[in-house]
């Protein structure tokens, strides 16, 4: 619907109709250039986040293995191959050797729908950059991260041993929850944008990136980004401090390497999402795009503000490693359950209004009044009784099961009174 | 297939009701345990059911060789048990073998005996304020902590030569004089410390909201269960037991210190948190404590700083029990000597031996996060364990 006609306004943005038009030789370049990204991305970003952590923590980090140690991340990974790959006797095989491709696949299949710049000229074919969108590309990626997952579930299943056993549980009970807060934060950004399609979000985003209207979604989908990828505070399956390793705990060599290589091109996934759906994707930033009627955003410029984009947001992952503590397990699935995903209701409703309201014609302050008056009462009505709920023992803190998802099993004594009553 | 029957084997929590507990060794060898303490853990999820300290891989004999060793060899043997208090350690064997002899210690030997038990026992904290976030998932503070460790011994090495094994204690009195100038450049450090953990460890960890959630209410102690148990030093003082030797039965020259520089620092809930901010708070105390030290030391006359011994040295016939208040709590040395150059018996009350054998009560009900939390915050050595 709006997809087309704001896409019509937009300095070279793409209808989905330019997609699926491109020779085989284009794809495979694409594609090659996009897997070779993301590998490059993975080895530099080791690197950075150990300097940076280094920096960080008053050292200087790795600084031996080419300039400024920068092959650090590629000597890591020739170590990581030449290595035995051992398999411990007692694990479930087809699974174990199948988890890690399961976790590192759709990590990269995810980035084909990610927009990295818009049309250009390839040996004279007009063509985006982007390998492909499709209408529901955003799904995908959700589709693609839930895969993922599998990977590391599995992983800890196969590897027979307790440790990864923990780790998957908590890795399963983890991403089903943040899955969850992810979608709807990324809810309120489909209302605005009216499509699902990558690239007709970016083009919706030409004068104003949703980060600012939709700044809570923007918090949600960080926040969520980051339990999403297992990263630190919410690295829990596999916390080193309790489950020695979590999930891959039993796994070597070139594994164990699928294992990491998953981990680092999932914070990229994840990080460019963020840039395409909140910071505006491949657009220029605010002062340099007025700059001669927007010529920045044109031609292979917006590769470089994409990148930059993409970059800041990865330094904001090395950063919250360097800075925070993990949190507990029940208290990460309160904050998704009992946080983030009311919040994340409550704000779509607020923009659905919105949305309903405008598109009706109304003018600003009515709509405003509105809303905002239902809201206030709302507001008002919970917080009297979430103060009421305060004066009396929280029960909730401690769930019974250590806050796991557990299927209801049949009490013994219910049996055993069961059997009483038949006798 | 086999792997099936594995499967069964392993994890038998798939057949109903009946489901087998999972058993969790956390160590010999965990990140966790900090050496080779072990636990055996009984699972039910990530709930602990039942916890059992297992100890004694590190058993290196360490009271048999005592019986074997002059009283100037038992020094060195003595101040490893604890190798993060090496200093003290000395110190009670040297304590208790002069009390036996019934020698004098010169007065610039206790004084400076107290400065560096305090600088040890920064020494000892800051580890720990740095390794007890690490439990916790933050990387970054055990180098701040570090660090100022590292200006700490530069100090302690500049007068000892060693960083962490001091060998700097003697009967009757320390090994030779402080070098000229060393007041100044200890005074040095220690502004530079307290300015640095008041600025890098303290804003960055006391406060923060995840370290707090997952630190109060978790592991409490009540001060009967420290008591039942004998657990002493800042994990009982955070539960309200206001008990330290340096206040209660002064040694050294902790009986002339004001006691408004000598603050004990006592918390009440018992929990993590607690146990936390009682090592973080002596830290400031211990620091100014050393402060006064090195303000008292230049003060007093030249003069001697040990005594000179003979050539053998006997304990006479008898017994006696020295103890100190180590950095990680009650360290007690019982001297039995039979008038020979080594003693009889000398009997090892450590402190982190007492202190972990309250985790098989505190542990069970905790989920397996809790129990790295508690872990890390009953500040144990493990060879102060296994002796």
């Amino acid at each position: 619907m709006s997809g087309g006609v704001l896409a019509a306004t937009s300095s070279g943005g793409a209808h989905l109709g330019i997609f699926g038009q491109d020779p085989w030789w284009l794809i495979i370049i694409k594609t090659v250039v996009i897997f070779v990204f993301l590998m490059l991305t993975t080895i530099l970003m080791i690197w950075a986040e150990r300097r940076i952590i280094g920096r960080m923590q008053q050292r200087p980090g790795p600084n031996r293995v080419g300039p400024f140690g920068m092959a650090q991340g590629l000597a890591d990974g020739v170590k990581l191959m030449l290595k035995e790959d051992l398999i411990p006797a007692l694990v479930d095989k087809p699974l174990y050797i199948l988890a890690p491709l399961v976790s590192t696949i759709p990590a990269f299949l995810s980035f084909a729908v990610i927009p990295v710049g818009p049309v250009v000229s390839i040996f004279g074919h007009r063509t985006p950059l982007q390998i492909t969108d499709l209408p529901v590309a955003v799904l995908f990626i959700l589709a693609m991260a839930s895969i993922g997952v599998y990977g590391i579930v599995l992983a800890g299943w196969s590897s027979q041993s307790p440790y990864p056993l923990l780790g998957a549980l908590r890795s399963a009970a983890q991403v089903i929850s943040y899955e969850v807060a992810m979608g709807l934060s990324l809810a309120a950004v489909f209302l605005y944008a009216g499509s699902l399609s990558t690239s007709e979000i970016v083009t919706a985003q030409s004068k104003l990136w949703y980060a600012l209207p939709l700044f809570p979604s923007f918090i949600m989908y960080l926040v969520s980004m980051i339990g999403e990828t297992n990263r630190a505070p919410f690295d829990l399956p596999e916390a080193e401090s309790e489950l020695v390793a979590g999930f891959h705990t039993e796994y070597a060599s070139i594994k164990f390497a699928m294992f990491f290589l998953a981990e680092y091109v999932n914070m990229t996934t994840v990080s460019a999402l963020a840039v395409t759906l909140f910071l505006g994707g491949w657009h220029a930033p605010w002062p340099l795009s007025t700059f001669d009627h927007g010529v920045l955003n044109t031609g292979w410029w917006p590769v470089l503000w994409f990148l930059g984009k993409v970059f800041i947001l990865l330094f904001g992952f090395i950063w919250l490693r360097g800075t925070l503590p993990r949190l507990r397990y029940d208290q990460f699935m309160a904050l998704g359950w009992k946080v983030l995903i009311p919040a994340s209701l409550v704000w779509i409703m607020i923009v659905a209004a919105f949305r309903e309201l405008t598109n009706e014609g109304r003018t600003r302050l009515q709509t405003l009044i509105y809303v905002g008056i239902p809201l206030a009462l709302v507001v008002l009505v919970a917080s009297f009784f979430t103060e009421k709920s305060d004066d009396e023992p929280d029960d909730s803190l401690e769930p019974p099961s250590g806050g796991y998802p557990m299927p209801v099993l049949t009490d013994p004594e219910a049996t055993a009174t069961l059997e009483v009553s038949r006798d | 297939m086999g792997d099936g029957q594995a499967t069964r084997e392993v994890v038998a929590a798939t057949s109903g009701i009946h489901a087998s507990d999972m058993v969790l060794n956390i160590g010999p060898q965990h990140p966790a345990t900090h050496g080779v303490l072990r636990l055996a853990l009984t699972l039910d999820g990530e709930r602990i059911v039942r916890a059992d300290p297992i100890v004694g891989y590190m058993h290196r004999g360490a009271e048999k060789l005592f019986e074997a060793r002059d009283y100037r060899q038992i020094i060195v043997l003595a101040n490893r048990h604890d190798w993060l208090s090496a200093f003290s350690n000395e110190l009670g064997v040297c304590l208790a073998v002069e009390r036996m002899l019934g020698m004098e210690v010169p007065v610039r030997a206790v004084w400076a005996r107290t400065l560096l038990a305090e600088l040890n026992r920064v020494l000892n904290h800051l580890m720990f304020l740095g390794s007890y976030p690490i439990e916790l998932g933050a990387i970054t503070p055990i180098f701040y902590a570090f660090r100022e460790r590292e200006i700490l011994q530069a100090v302690m090495e500049e007068i000892s030569g060693g960083r962490m094994h001091y060998m700097f204690n003697r009967v009757g009195g320390l090994k030779e004089d402080l070098p000229a100038g060393w007041y100044d450049r200890a005074g040095e450090a220690i502004e530079t410390v307290r300015r640095r953990v008041r600025a890098d460890i303290d804003a960055l960890v006391r406060g923060n909201e995840i370290f707090r959630a997952r630190t109060r209410g978790v592991g409490a102690l009540t001060s009967t269960q420290i008591e039942q148990y004998g657990v002493s030093g800042p994990i009982a003082r955070a539960s309200g037991v206001d008990f330290d030797l340096r206040r209660d039965e002064p040694y050294l020259a902790y009986g002339e210190i004001p006691a408004d520089l000598l603050r004990i620092v006592t918390r009440t809930e018992g929990d993590c948190l607690a146990r936390f901010e009682c090592l973080l708070d002596q830290v400031y105390v211990s620091l100014d404590v050393a402060e006064h030290c090195i303000d008292r030391l230049r003060s007093l006359p030249v003069g001697p700083i040990n005594v000179r011994l003979p050539k053998v040295v006997k304990a006479p016939e008898g017994a006696t029990y020295a103890w100190t208040e180590n950095p990680l709590g009650i360290n007690g040395y019982y001297l039995v000597s039979r008038g020979e150059k080594t003693p009889w018996r000398l009997k090892l009350r450590t402190a982190s031996f007492n202190n972990v054998q309250v985790l098989s009560e505190l542990l069970p009900g905790t989920l397996i996060a809790d129990m790295v939390a508690i872990l890390g915050s009953m500040f144990f050595v493990v060879g102060d364990i296994d002796k």
